[in-house]
């Protein structure tokens, strides 16, 4: 591309690109301010945050790792528990989501009977229906069946997200070819062996997709496991940061800044790691819409 | 294309090979899915219809009144005043995110140095949830102006239209990007040999070219402004509020999710209303939802 380019392109578009790229860096570094902001802030005492928010740390205000070391382990209800759990919901409920979802939607897409077909139209629709709207009866059904523990509560996840991604693995599964499926039963596999070592490894882009999709869906999740969740045993990394703005002059603000930075800091590592699965999920699930 | 691949001719699947068997695991295959769905989302669903009619402060004393909730509901000030400040909001949102994603999209597939670094730069704020990004522009902005954000309309409002351009330009640049490497190389060749202008190649070739991305982030942005909770619960909490004549209260910045969440959790005796909102909310979620979806689809018949 950059070859057939070379012939059209003359030296007075190449320097429009220089200024264009050193407009797009400043541009960049006005993007990430609040979160660089909040960063060295997390390094300074309280006094100084709450006096002069924008100033750098600087001999006397720099407190080093302390703020990190207080927001973690110290207070009522302690920012590692609230981590922990972040964590546990997050990976469980994304692989519950991914495998029970990928068995429906092979079910649903060669049994293709009146049942199937009803359940593929209910996750469809279900996609269209925001949260508001079962967020009272859907706390009480999850109370009262008491799944309102972290432990459990990836069952409520798996139900509430059923509708994307049984849509989303329904389309990738009537794109695979019968055949391959009809060979392997020939050759005597039953229908859990054919799915788990035929099947599932062909739908691989779309697991992944569906992976990202739900790991960043839990992960920031607010509402739904505030209102689950028992609040007093359990939070959430989400819940935990309302909490603290919530409290907002009652609470240690170095600290708090120090938790803002770690809430972040693991999204930053799964974007470098993900960076091209994310950014081809998006794509490629957007265009199929 | 879809519908081509929902209407499956029959015998395509092997019944005595392949359907049969499958259908026999029936209690491993789709049944663990669907009995959470049933818990997670059916039976909340229908369960919310009923109670939309109901007056209630739990389930158990649930007493049918028809249409009551939702006459209430429309005749709430509250409610109304929400309902033009969300469109207000998803409107000039729309334009400003679109605009500044495809004109960030459009630079960054021109060949500039460090492209994959700025887009980077672009998208990451997408990735941190509501909460955290919102909590972010709240001490930012209660550091940056004069008077604290939830004393003044005019803050509240442009500030979640900064936060959710901050967050949402990288997501459409992307699809915006994935649009414009589609646009065929050949045609941008053959109209510079034309001599067209690159002004006119922009006009006359790359947008009418990506119009399906176009048409996606508009409702994708549309869609997300009226649902947003989270970003506006956190940044100015639908604060300052103001008194009408009539002693009513409203909520000046508060956004149609946030006004149903408040009106379930703060008053228990209107959570009858709340459950009719939502209902309303809905349908006019779903009504965008539907135009969606007949809109891209005609666009790609015509393709």
């Amino acid at each position: 591309m950059s070859q057939k380019h070379a012939v059209y392109v003359k030296p007075k578009q190449e320097t429009w690109k220089t200024v264009v790229g050193i407009v797009l860096a400043l541009v960049s570094v006005f993007y990430m301010m609040p979160i660089i902001v909040v960063l060295y802030n997390s390094f300074k005492t309280n006094a100084s945050i709450n006096l002069s928010a924008f100033a750098l740390p600087n001999s006397e205000t720099f407190v080093g790792f302390s703020n990190f070391v207080n927001g973690v382990m110290s207070g009522q209800y302690p920012f590692y528990q609230s981590a922990g759990y972040s964590l546990y919901i997050t990976i469980v409920s994304t692989a519950l989501i991914i495998v029970c979802t990928s068995m429906a939607a092979w079910y649903i897409a060669r049994v293709d009977d009146a049942f199937s077909k009803i359940v593929y139209y209910l996750c469809v629709f279900s996609m269209i229906v925001p949260f508001q709207m079962v967020m009272y009866t859907l706390s009480r059904t999850a109370n009262r069946l008491h799944l309102d523990t972290p432990w459990l509560i990836p069952i409520v996840y798996l139900g509430f997200g059923a509708g994307l991604a049984v849509f989303m693995f329904c389309g990738f599964v009537k794109s695979i070819p019968l055949d391959i499926e009809e060979a392997a039963a020939i050759d005597g596999c039953g229908p859990i062996r054919t799915f788990f070592s035929v099947v599932l490894p062909m739908m691989k882009p779309t697991l992944i997709s569906v992976g990202v999709l739900e790991i960043m869906w839990v992960w920031n999740d607010y509402l739904l496991p505030y209102l689950v969740l028992d609040r007093k045993r359990f939070m959430t990394i989400p819940i935990h940061i309302e909490y603290l703005r919530g409290s907002y002059g009652h609470v240690d603000m170095g600290a708090t800044m120090a938790l803002i930075i770690l809430s972040i800091v693991p999204i930053i590592i799964f974007y470098l790691t993900c960076q091209k699965h994310i950014i081809a999920g998006i794509a490629a699930g957007v265009v199929k819409g | 294309m879809k519908r081509k691949a929902l209407a499956r001719r029959p015998g395509t699947v092997n019944s005595r090979l392949i359907r049969r068997p499958i259908q026999r695991m029936f209690f491993l295959f789709l049944l663990p899915t669907f009995a959470a769905f049933c818990i997670g989302f059916l039976y909340p669903f229908l369960h919310g219809i009923y109670l939309s009619f109901c007056k209630f402060t739990t389930p158990s004393n649930a007493k049918w009144i028809w249409f009551d909730n939702y006459a209430r509901a429309l005749r709430d000030p509250g409610f109304r005043h929400a309902f033009w400040y969300t469109a207000l909001v998803a409107v000039v949102s729309l334009i400003l995110i679109n605009v500044l994603a495809f004109t960030v999209a459009y630079l960054l597939t021109r060949g500039i140095r460090g492209s994959n670094f700025f887009r980077g730069v672009f998208f990451l704020p997408n990735l941190i949830g509501g909460i955290v990004l919102g909590y972010i522009w709240r001490l930012i902005f209660d550091a940056l102006l004069p008077q604290s954000i939830v004393l003044v309309t005019s803050f509240g409002y442009w500030g979640l239209i900064t936060v959710l351009c901050w967050q949402q330009v990288g997501y459409m640049m992307i699809i915006y990007i994935a649009g414009l490497m589609a646009v065929p190389e050949d045609m941008i060749e053959a109209a510079k040999i034309d001599g067209a202008s690159g002004w006119q190649t922009l006009t006359h070739i790359t947008i009418p070219t990506v119009m399906p991305s176009i048409t996606i982030c508009t409702f994708l942005t549309l869609t997300n402004s009226f649902k947003l909770f989270d970003q506006n619960m956190v940044l100015n909490e639908g604060r300052p509020f103001l008194f009408t004549a009539t002693g009513e209260q409203i909520h000046t910045t508060e956004m149609l999710a946030l006004n149903i969440y408040n009106t379930f959790y703060q008053n228990s005796n209107s959570r009858g209303v709340g459950q009719a909102k939502a209902v309303l909310f809905f349908i006019l979620v779903a009504v965008i939802a539907i135009l969606q979806f007949r809109l891209t689809h005609r666009k790609e018949v015509q393709q």
